[in-house]
This record gives C-alpha cells, sequence and structure tokens, in this order.
C-alpha cells in the first residue's frame, strides 16, 4: 500500500512545487514508484517545473468528476519510468475538489504506488484542507525568512488539530555565508522556534532556476548542492538513515555549518 | 554584525538574533490566540482574587506566556506583602 505524502508551506513562494518535483523524481530513481499529484487547483505549475507541460489531456478535477480514469489522467515521465504526474486543471477553481474526493482518488492510486506526493497550494484554506486530507506523511517548507517561519508555526498547528502531525519541516534557501555573520537564521534557530522535526535543508542554489527554466529536476541533472539535498530527503521519506550532521567533529564551526547544509 | 562581535556581545545584536527574539516572541501570541481586552480582564480577575489572601503590590504584576517544544505555559509573578487577614486577626 502506498503512502501520501503532502508537501505544503502556509507561506507562497517558499519552494513547495520545486520540492515535491525533486522528491518526486528523486524517490522515483531510487527505484520506488511515485506519483506526483498537483492539488493546486487553477494554479497548475508542477508540470512545467516536472517538464511534462505539453503532454497533459486530462487532469485531476476531470478523473474526480469522471470524464476520465485515473489512469489517463497520468502522465508517465520518460526520462524516469517510475514516475508519474497527476495534473491540477487549470481552468477551475480550488473548490472543485473536496477533501473527501481527493481521500477517495489517493486510495485509488495506492493500490499501484508506492509513494503518492501531494503538493499543496498556499494559504490555509479549503485547498490546503484538501492537500491535507489523503496525507499520512505532511511535509512543511519554509525559508529562513521571519515571515515564512510564522507562516509555517500556523499550519504546523493546523496540522496537529487535523491529527496529521507530526510534520516535518525542510528549510529551503538556506545561505551559510549569511549564517555565519549572523544575518540569517540558522536551522537550528528555526527548529528551536517552530519545536518541530527537521527532515532537511536545501542550500539556495541558482542551479533550482535553470532547471525550472529547463523543466529538469534538479536530482535528475546531479552534482547540484540543492539536488543532492533533496536526494537526502528522499532518502529519509523511504526510511533511511542519512546523517544531518555531525556535531562530534570538532574542526571548526564553519567547515561544520558547510557540512551541515550541504549534506541538507 | 561579525561573528566574534556577536560572541563577545559588543555592539548590536546581529539580525540574525533580533529575528529570532522577533518571531519567538511574534508566535507566542500567534499561538495562544487570546486577544489583549481578554488578557487585561483575565490579568484583573487572578490580582482580584490573590488579593483576597495577600496584600498584592499590583505594580509590580507580570503576566507572560512562556514555551517549551509547543506547549504554552502561563506565568504570572505577583509580589506580596503577606496575609493582611492574618495580621487583622492578631
Amino acid at each position: 500500500m502506498g503512502r501520501v505524502v503532502t508537501v505544503t508551506s502556509g507561506k507562497g513562494g517558499v519552494g513547495k512545487t520545486t520540492a515535491t518535483a525533486n522528491l518526486a523524481a528523486a524517490l522515483a530513481a531510487l527505484g520506488h514508484k511515485v506519483v506526483a499529484v498537483d492539488a493546486d487547483i487553477g494554479l497548475r505549475n508542477l508540470d512545467v517545473v516536472l517538464g511534462l507541460e505539453n503532454r497533459i489531456v486530462f487532469d485531476v478535477v476531470d478523473a474526480i468528476e469522471g470524464r476520465c480514469r485515473v489512469r489517463q489522467a497520468l502522465i508517465r515521465d520518460k526520462r524516469l519510468p517510475e514516475l508519474f504526474l497527476l495534473p491540477a486543471s487549470q481552468t477551475r477553481d480550488k473548490d472543485a475538489v473536496e477533501p473527501q474526493q481527493m481521500v477517495e482518488i489517493c486510495n485509488q492510486m495506492r493500490e499501484e504506488f508506492d509513494y503518492i506526493l501531494v503538493d499543496s497550494p498556499a494559504g490555509i484554506e479549503g485547498g490546503f484542507r484538501v492537500a491535507l486530507a489523503p496525507a499520512d506523511q505532511v511535509l512543511i517548507v519554509t525559508t529562513p525568512e521571519v515571515s515564512a517561519v510564522r507562516d509555517a508555526d500556523r499550519v504546523i498547528g493546523l496540522v496537529d488539530a487535523a491529527e496529521k502531525g507530526p510534520a516535518q519541516l525542510i528549510i529551503n534557501r538556506v545561505r551559510p555565508d549569511m549564517i555565519r555573520k549572523g544575518d540569517m537564521l540558522g536551522p537550528e534557530d528555526v527548529v528551536e522556534i517552530l519545536a518541530v522535526n527537521l527532515i532537511g535543508m536545501v542550500p539556495e542554489d541558482e542551479a533550482v532556476v535553470v532547471s525550472t527554466n529547463r523543466g529538469v529536476p534538479l536530482v535528475m541533472d546531479g552534482g547540484h548542492a540543492a539536488g543532492r539535498a533533496f536526494n537526502n530527503i528522499a532518502l529519509r521519506i523511504s526510511g533511511r538513515e542519512v546523517t544531518m550532521t555531525d556535531i562530534q567533529q570538532d574542526d571548526g564551526l564553519v567547515a561544520r555549518f558547510l557540512r551541515f547544509v550541504r549534506q541538507g | 554584525m561579525g561573528f566574534f562581535s556577536r560572541i563577545f556581545g559588543r555592539g548590536e545584536p546581529s539580525s540574525r538574533d533580533v529575528a529570532k527574539d522577533r518571531l519567538q516572541l511574534v508566535l507566542v501570541h500567534d499561538r495562544i490566540r487570546i486577544p489583549p481586552s481578554q488578557m487585561a480582564a483575565m490579568k484583573d480577575e487572578l490580582l482580584a482574587v490573590v488579593s483576597r489572601y495577600f496584600d498584592v503590590d499590583s505594580d509590580g504584576v507580570a503576566i507572560t506566556f512562556t514555551q517549551s517544544s509547543r506547549m504554552n505555559r502561563l506565568v504570572a509573578e505577583v509580589p506580596v506583602f503577606g496575609n493582611p487577614r492574618h495580621s487583622a486577626d492578631r
């Protein structure tokens, strides 16, 4: 039986869709059968980040409303045969899907897939609740900025209240140089403030912009710091132990921070 | 603000430390979600109860929230001078 992992954030623009695309691709590259579900109805984007926008025929709303079978709405990624996309509808709005319908469609896909990654819309309204409803595991993406951390805190509370917790945190766009200078919240600050488990950190990386331009997830490209970080998170999702940081080694704060973030 | 000046506590705090302090304060209020008017009413009621048993320095009263993990804790500091009835009985 597959597991539903919902990726959400509260604040928009912190990298939810990038995280979903890369985690889905990384899990597929590890040999798991994965479907990435775009639950941001009306603001479809997971398709372009994955580079699959030209192959959409049906979408998640078509499947829910019975205009096609779920299987017909799924797009197989030719680069990673174990990776599929269930795209959002671009013409409908986020009230087009009820939480129970999302639960049912995810339950159908559990039979066939190991992981069902749901990309939630920003915010804490209906669309977020639809994306949360089927979740077995919730990942919250934030950046080390006060506004993003504050919104993440609100979402962590809502996830707990919905008995979907404990949520796990991804800190995105980390800049070790700024942290060292005392100009950015460090991962340990964010974890202390939010009192939540960290599942990974992703360094700020220009390669993310390039990969989105091309529609090739970073983890398919290899060699980039952010891609390695997403790979490590995928390994942790699949239950493998990947060291986050080694505080035993005493070779100076700078080296430790760099390693802390690179291993993210 | 450099690393060393932070360690040795010179000059202004770094923007990192400021961000952390501000976030911790704002989240305490986000999490408890009690409007200031209700907070003031609770303080008055608490004070009224304590005043029945003690002489209270009402200017020194401090009611704050702290948190460990995601649990909130109400901390009320009320300076007292002793039991007024007890002394009256004598």
